[in-house]
């Protein structure tokens, strides 16, 4: 549809208005616009949605061509959108909580000097977010993605008075930066493998040209993974996210929850066919999943802060989705980004009810006892929870199942086992957060206490939303019922030529009986709530139990405490290192050995000439002394011949 | 004379010395009335250079606008302008960049205003000779022309602590590569003279000259010196960040923006065209001396503690690039070359612009006396911004396009190449926007800063199209890129006949040479 | 009859003259007048020559050495006078202003 330009094209006039008027604006009027333009651009994704679902599943596929972006002899990469059914989910998602949290930041950010700053950015971030899901083809998809690096780098500094918010916006940007040299390396050996850059004609081409476990799809697939690994916050690049909690809530929320950090599981099942065709990757891809989120559920177990938990738990978050992938199970990825990003939008819209409650306080040690004041908070809270940990019916539930079963069938019983654990972790640290913040007695700075209010409407609507969201979410793809997988079904033109490849020859479609289906599904929701019970026996029944365990194991608790010391080990290995490299470099090649030859080339040249000067006596006689002398010389020369 | 009834190319070379002609008769009390006649000079060139533009054909390979004059003919010299392809941009940026320069000295300059702008005004007839030139002796005479002018905007408008070093630096520099290059230019006068009984310093007629290798590779060094030393390339870049640390603003703009790019220029108009195999020979050496460039330039930015220096290494990071693409011998490589010495100029000039302005207002460049400046004058901090991910290779902005091209071609040569270059990517996002942290982020110290003055709208006009050319060129690079096509591919075409003739592939082969050279002596 | 030689003796005898008084004398218009020595040192062995091989050009030649000559001394006494005027005096070991 010629028309999808319109989607991306909204936040974008959104972010002009604002940008350049929107001191001169009221708050109103810079609220109306900025939600506005995303209304717009949700209403226009609605209706191509309908227009979609009107043609029959091999028919959903339109690629509108805007004008040639750039072409250099036989180069040539146009201005493309490619709208299929999983462009369709992600933009839906993009749109659809971009907006709830639009209107959310409207009531969040009232007080806020620069209103019509965050409300541009957030409206350019929502443009860059739809051009990367809409791409036609990798480097207009590189163009969104360094737009949303770009918009993330701006709103973590939005603060930008604050030293930590600046140093987090810039330590995002660069290791995003180094994601993307991978990206960049995938995007050359694509073109002069392909000839193209374009996705379907990347696909078609690979499929013909191509056996499984080539070498250059390989290499293409981990230099892609490589860029992922840097936007999606994976081991081991995902230093950047929790730092990025420095920014406002709503853009935690928004962009390093909901919609950009999944930007790399987006690109993993866009390019699904060329990672089916490198096993190798698709290896990577799980096991590198499955690490980070094992990995960065432990550190959530510790943190303090309310939004670095849920900042690691959406980096473990992240993990299960690339696990689900690594697996093949394309569409069970899709499905947790897709729940996740309801889940985890409410989980930090949550957390920034509370922190706006207490007026700034994210310290859950310096919280408790909320539920009564903040009713609305802890419900919608409490149901995300639920979600993420998985417990059914919410969301959260069937799509980290699917994930879990898919793993365990496809063969891989290590990871699964992993992910096991990594989910009862998840249930852990995610109940601990809502008993020490909702629970107990209350730890509040009495100073505070009393102005402790409920969010308003602006606030609590989105969060009763995407609360329902949280719960109906996971809907639309119930396993073991007959059409339950409507999801799956629509989504199923995207992966075909993706899961066909991988069930040939090996025994990976066999599908497991509904009874052992069931088996597993019965003890996800055991071992969550096996995680949910540890958490109300430490943090409700027993409050003391937490510390004596932390001094029981407390190597490993400052280990986890202090996130493995990964931070300072870069600080240290790379930044430190980097830095002191370039001082002995400044000094030693640029001052000591170039400029010491150029400056001596000088130095010598007036030298000698404060010597020669000498010659010149001033006598004229001398000069014509050494005239006569010469001619002599001259003479004598010219006889000797 | 393609479409125009008068010698375009000459009018707008020779306007500004018109323009500094008239100048000496205006009032040296009424510095107002210098300043708009020099505007409206280089208002007339960017005129010229429009029309230019505009009528220029790109579907044609050749020279286009072509003016030819005996000049000297006993010694075969002649007057012999014309643009194609590849001087084509640059001698637009040029003439875009004239009347931002004038605009942006309003203020700056209150001493001698009137020889400051005589020198603006000689150097932009130097320049656009430089890229217009087709005869050698007349090259060399706008080369040597603009150098002159330069010196002195450094050494009398210059900074007063180490204005004389600078300048004196700079001129040295300059001259001992240029040497080289009066003696490569003589050398190929005389091998025609002798080879075909031709006297002639017409590149046309060097074109059609057939040189042995011998001879090219060392034409090749005495050329490349001279250009090396302008790009400048590692190591020869020690005298740019002096100069541009030392130069005042306009002076600053005008060096990074097209001084730099007279010696890129040079190599692919000359080095490239008339010494083939020498090109190839040297392609290993030039692109590890590009890449030492880029990364060696972004190390160097780490450490600078002052932001003109800062972004002078940057420009030899940036021109690293501009070398790399030139010797991949990839029309992508080539391509991404020309657009991205636009795109250096365009950002690089708009961070120096905006770098002078904040030293308008603080008479100082050190980073460590700035921070937070977001708070007091947002409109500065905006483009600041934008010149800064513009240079950093933001998508959607010039220098991506530029860095892209460059990077493609190249990983098609030699995938290293390309690793090690876009290595060159991320360290330009960390100083670049460790930069701008510690300048524009963070709470303001000082009352100076507390009280800057944002952007007066004369600044604002003449940043916004600077800021709209790199959003241009960034969102629809192909007009750009197809204006400059063929005659790019015309070079390219001259390479990769003698790179398939003499199958001599692109790696340091001291057996070819060898062999190449006993074969020239026979 | 003299011979050849004997004008050449003597010529040479002249410009060594000359040289030397260049070279040792202090003052201007000794030097001046040293230096016509050594013209007319050579006008003589131009007048030599000519008779000997019977042709004229030396002879017109000596014209062209004695015009220079008289223009040379109009514009070397000149110089002596503005440097006497300037310095009060015109011995050249004085006058060294030009020295490295």
């Amino acid at each position: 549809m010629d028309s999808a330009w319109l989607i991306p094209a909204f936040p974008f006039a959104g972010f002009v208005l604002n940008g350049l008027w929107g001191r001169r604006l009221s708050r109103k009027q810079v609220g109306m616009v900025a939600c506005g333009a995303m209304a717009l651009a949700f209403a226009t994704a609605l209706g191509l949605f309908w227009l979609l679902l009107r043609h029959s599943p091999d028919q959903r596929v339109w690629e509108p061509v805007y004008y040639t972006w750039m072409a250099v002899g036989d180069f040539s990469v146009n201005a493309s959108f490619l709208l299929d059914p999983l462009t369709m989910v992600m933009v839906l998602v993009v749109t659809g909580v971009g907006f709830l949290i639009h209107i959310y930041s409207t009531g969040y950010m009232h007080d806020d000097p620069g209103y019509a700053r965050y409300f541009a950015y957030l409206n350019l971030f929502a443009c860059a977010m739809l051009i990367l899901v809409l791409a036609g083809n990798l480097l207009v998809l590189f163009v969104g993605w360094e737009g949303v690096g770009l918009c993330s780098y701006l709103l973590i500094g939005f603060w930008y008075e604050k030293q930590s918010a600046s140093d987090a916006g810039k330590k995002a940007f660069i290791v995003n930066r180094i994601g993307d040299f991978g990206f960049l390396l995938a995007i050359f050996l694509t073109f002069w493998t392909f000839g193209t850059l374009d996705f379907r004609e990347i696909f078609h081409a690979a499929l013909l040209r191509f056996q499984p476990g080539d070498g250059v799809v390989t290499a293409i697939t981990l230099l892609l993974f490589v860029g992922a690994v840097g936007k999606s916050a994976q081991l081991p690049l995902y230093v950047w996210l929790p730092d990025a909690m420095e920014g406002p809530t709503p853009v935690s929320a928004l962009i390093h929850a909901a919609t950009m950090v999944t930007a790399g599981v987006y690109m993993v099942a866009r390019c699904s066919v060329l990672y089916a065709l490198a096993p190798l990757s698709m290896g990577v891809v799980a096991a590198v999943g499955c690490a980070t989120a094992v990995f960065a559920a432990t550190i959530g177990l510790v943190q303090n802060d309310i939004k670095r938990v849920l900042a690691y738990s959406t980096v473990s978050q992240l993990g299960y989705m690339f696990l689900g992938c690594g697996v093949g199970a394309y569409v069970a990825g899709i499905f947790h980004l897709m729940t996740h990003a309801f889940f985890k939008a409410l989980l930090f819209l949550g957390a920034g009810s509370v922190i706006h409650a207490l007026g700034g306080e994210q310290d859950i040690r310096r919280m408790g006892g909320l539920r009564r004041q903040l009713p609305v908070t802890f419900w919608t809270f409490l149901a995300a929870s639920l979600a993420i940990s998985g417990i059914v019916p919410f969301a959260g539930f069937f799509s980290k199942d699917e994930i879990l079963f898919e793993t365990l069938v496809t063969g891989h019983g290590v990871l699964y086992v992993l992910a096991l654990g990594g989910a009862a972790l998840t249930a852990f640290y995610m109940f601990r957060l809502v008993f020490r913040t909702f629970l107990g007695e209350s730890h509040v700075d009495p100073e505070s206490a009393h102005h402790v209010h409920e969010a308003p409407l602006s606030m609590a609507v989105p969060l009763m939303v995407l609360a329902v969201l949280s719960l109906v979410g996971g809907w639309v793809q119930v396993p073991m019922l007959e059409n339950g997988k409507r999801l799956g079904r629509f989504l199923a033109p995207v992966f075909e030529d993706a899961e066909g490849l991988l069930t040939e020859g090996t025994a990976h479609g066999s599908h497991a009986s509904l009874w052992t289906e069931g088996v597993f599904m019965a003890l996800s929701v055991v071992v969550a709530l096996a995680g949910i019970g540890l958490a109300y026996r430490w943090y409700v029944a027993d409050p003391t139990r937490p510390e004596r365990v932390a001094a029981r194991f407390s190597r490993a608790y400052r280990w986890l405490l202090n996130k493995y010391y990964v931070d300072e080990l870069y600080q240290a290995v790379v930044v430190e290192l980097l830095k002191r490299l370039a001082e002995t470099v400044h000094e030693w090649v640029d001052r000591a050995a170039i400029d010491a030859v150029v400056d001596g080339a000088g130095a010598f040249f007036r030298h000698a000439g404060t010597h020669l000067r000498r010659i010149q006596t001033g006598l004229v006689q001398h000069y014509a002394l050494s005239i006569l002398a010469g001619a002599c010389l001259l003479i004598l020369a010219a006889l000797a011949v | 004379m393609d479409n125009v009834f008068f010698p375009i190319l000459t009018a707008m070379v020779f306007t500004p010395l018109l323009g500094a002609a008239i100048l000496v008769f205006v009032d040296r009390e009424n510095p107002t009335l210098q300043r708009w006649v020099t505007l409206l000079a280089m208002a007339a060139v960017f005129v010229f250079a429009l029309i230019v533009y505009g009528g220029f054909d790109p579907t044609r390979t050749g020279m286009q606008y072509e003016e030819w004059a005996p000049w000297v003919p006993a010694l075969g010299i002649s007057y012999h302008l014309g643009v194609d392809g590849i001087s084509l941009l640059l001698v637009a940026l040029t003439a875009f960049l004239g009347p931002i320069c004038v605009l942006a000295c309003w203020r700056d300059i209150q001493e001698h205003v009137k020889e400051f702008l005589v020198c603006l005004l000689l150097l932009q007839t130097g320049m656009l000779g430089v890229f217009l030139a087709l005869d050698l002796v007349l090259f060399y005479l706008f080369w040597e022309v603009m150098l002159i002018p330069m010196a002195l905007l450094i050494l009398v408008w210059g900074h007063p602590a180490r204005r004389v070093y600078a300048a004196v630096k700079f001129f040295l520099y300059t001259m001992a590569g240029s040497v080289f290059m009066l003696v490569g230019i003589l050398v190929l006068y005389f091998y025609q003279a002798k080879t075909t009984g031709t006297y002639s310093f017409d590149l046309m007629d060097f074109m059609a000259l057939r040189l042995p290798f011998r001879l090219q590779l060392w034409l090749f060094a005495a050329f490349g010196i001279a250009f090396a030393i302008k790009v400048p390339m590692f190591p020869f870049h020690t005298w740019l960040p002096d100069a541009h640390t030392e130069a005042p603003t306009v002076g600053s703009v005008v060096l990074a923006a097209v001084l730099l790019k007279m010696g890129t220029y040079g190599f692919l108009r000359f080095n490239l065209s008339l010494f083939p195999e020498a090109s190839i020979f040297f392609a290993p050496l030039m692109v590890v001396l590009a890449l030492a460039g880029i990364v060696y330039g972004a190390f160097m930015c780490l450490v600078q503690k002052d932001l003109k220096r800062l972004i002078a290494y940057s420009s030899v990071s940036h021109l690293g690039f501009v070398m790399l693409g030139l010797f991949t011998f990839t029309l992508q490589g080539l391509q991404g070359s020309l657009i991205q010495m636009i795109n250096h100029g365009l950002s690089t000039g708009a961070l120096f612009l905006l770098v002078g302005m904040i030293y308008e207002r603080r008479h100082t460049r050190m980073i460590a006396d700035f921070g937070g400046l977001s708070t007091p004058v947002p409109r500065l901090a905006v483009f600041f911004m934008i010149a800064t991910l513009a240079s950093i290779g933001l998508p959607g902005l010039n220098g991506f396009v530029g860095e892209f091209l460059i990077l493609l071609g190249t990983f098609k040569v030699k995938p290293l190449w390309a690793a090690v270059g876009a290595t060159g990517v991320i360290l330009a996002a960390w100083y670049m926007l460790w930069m701008v942290q510690r300048v524009f982020f963070g709470q303001v110290q000082s009352d100076e800063n507390r009280l800057m003055a944002d952007l007066v709208p004369r600044e604002v006009a003449l940043l916004v199209p600077v800021v709209a050319c790199m959003v241009w060129i960034g969102v629809a690079p192909t007009p750009f890129l197809k204006k400059s096509e063929p005659a790019v591919g015309r070079v390219l075409a001259r390479v990769q006949r003698v790179q398939h003739t003499a199958h001599l592939n692109s790696t340091w082969n001291p057996e070819c040479l060898v062999s190449w050279y006993l074969a020239d002596r026979k | 009859m003299v011979p050849l030689h004997g004008y050449l003796v003597v010529s040479a005898l002249l410009f060594v003259i000359g040289v030397t008084g260049v070279l040792v004398r202090r003052n201007a218009i000794v030097i001046l007048m040293c230096i016509e020595l050594m013209l007319n040192a050579a006008n003589l062995s131009f007048v030599a020559f000519s008779r000997e091989l019977q042709n004229l050009s030396g002879q017109i030649f000596v014209f062209f050495v004695m015009v220079v000559a008289a223009a040379e001394v109009t514009v070397g006494l000149a110089i002596i006078v503005t440097l006497y005027r300037n310095w009060k005096t015109i011995h050249v070991d004085e006058i060294r202003m030009l020295k490295g």
